[in-house]
């Protein structure tokens, strides 16, 4: 255990990389009268920032549009961030 | 079909670049291996994603090695676990340069050894991190920082120099069909001995296209026959589904070429050329799934 606490090991943490949100450019917005829940969204989404219950971290989100465009119902617009 | 489970083994959030294949890859890779996994990561975007020490985003343990140490630290590492008596997944998880150019001679000597881990090389085509200089894995006419003027020599055919070690599982595939990359990963891990995976992982800063487009770069790659999914069990060849489809009705190879940035000013002579390595390839790999040759 001694040696291990010298070593230089790095813990699983949420937000090691402080909240990526604050990199986005245009902010997905779903439409949930379009959305029949399909999940393609949550698939593609590289950082799982899309959960379940497909509502978006907009904390980490990161504003690729990766969700907007692979939505098949077009449920998903990319909206510029107001700053 | 396999349930891809919900848990995610990269905590929110990495710092990939937006719309990274990278990290799209990765997320489905730990899916199918699961808690129980050990990551071996060479120099490459992986090793950079993690996070800032003490913290990472990467919730299985992580190994960082020198560039071209990968394989030889991961076939230790195996061969040190079943020792113990362990079934945990050894995963070397390596981009292109670590693979193709700087870790070649240590993945040959550790699928020669035939050491018990999965070898994963997620191609973006050239060294993503350091600013995108050429590599070995870039093709053809394919602009770069160090190759301004598109590059002069097709790709190195990776897949034929593993194949050659007979390996008794590789496989292709692509983040734009995630639920084959999983059940890719469940299959290489199944089997005991060096298995291989190498992932077409488009990057929007290298290949110079808008973030979105990821995925949809990832489909064009494999539709237009730029990019064949297929897997070797045992020496027998298997094309899959999407790119058997292109091999009947291909999409015109301009869709991928032109999407991309770095393909800019391409000449005709260089696309005909691309497309016919690539169409030889699909036709080697037809005549090996039928057993011709």
């Amino acid at each position: 255990m001694k040696l291990r606490r010298r070593l230089a090991i790095s813990r699983p943490t949420t937000g090691a990389c402080g909240k990526t949100g604050s990199w986005r450019v245009f902010r997905p917005r779903i439409d949930r009268e379009k959305c029949n829940a399909c999940g393609m969204c949550a698939m593609y989404c590289p950082d799982a920032a899309i959960s379940e219950d497909l509502e978006i971290d907009y904390d980490f989100c990161k504003g690729c549009g990766i969700c907007a465009n692979e939505c098949p119902k077009s449920a998903i617009t990319m909206e510029r961030e107001e700053k | 079909m396999t349930e891809i489970p919900r848990e995610e083994y990269i905590l929110k959030c990495t710092s990939a670049c937006a719309g990274c294949g990278d990290s799209l890859s990765l997320r489905y890779v730990l899916k199918a291996a699961g808690p129980d996994t050990v990551l071996v990561v060479p120099a490459c975007c992986t090793s950079v994603i993690q996070g800032i020490y003490p913290n990472t985003a990467f919730n299985v343990p992580v190994y960082n090695v020198a560039f071209a140490a990968a394989a030889a630290c991961a076939s230790g590492m195996s061969a040190a676990l079943r020792a113990a008596g362990k079934k945990t997944n050894v995963i070397a998880y390596a981009g292109d340069g670590g693979t193709v150019d700087i870790g070649i001679q240590a993945l040959s000597g550790a699928f020669e050894r035939g050491a018990d881990f999965l070898y994963i090389c997620y191609d973006n085509e050239a060294y993503g991190n350091t600013g995108m200089q050429r590599s070995g894995a870039t093709p053809l006419g394919a602009r770069t920082t160090t190759t301004p003027a598109g590059k002069m020599q097709p790709k190195k055919d990776l897949d034929a120099i593993v194949a050659a070690h007979r390996p008794p599982y590789m496989a292709t595939a692509c983040p734009a069909y995630p639920k084959d990359l999983f059940q890719k990963v469940k299959k290489a891990l199944s089997y005991r001995g060096p298995t291989f995976i190498h992932i077409l992982s488009p990057c929007p800063p290298g290949w110079r296209f808008s973030t979105e487009k990821t995925v949809e770069m990832g489909k064009l790659a494999v539709r237009t026959g730029m990019w064949i999914l297929y897997e070797r069990e045992q020496g027998k060849v298997t094309i899959n589904g999407p790119s058997k489809a292109a091999m009947v009705k291909p999409l015109p190879v301009g869709e991928y070429i032109r999407a991309q940035g770095r393909f800019k000013g391409i000449s005709a002579e260089t696309v005909a050329r691309m497309v016919d390595d690539a169409a030889a390839l699909a036709r080697r790999l037809q005549k090996e799934e039928e057993g011709i040759c």
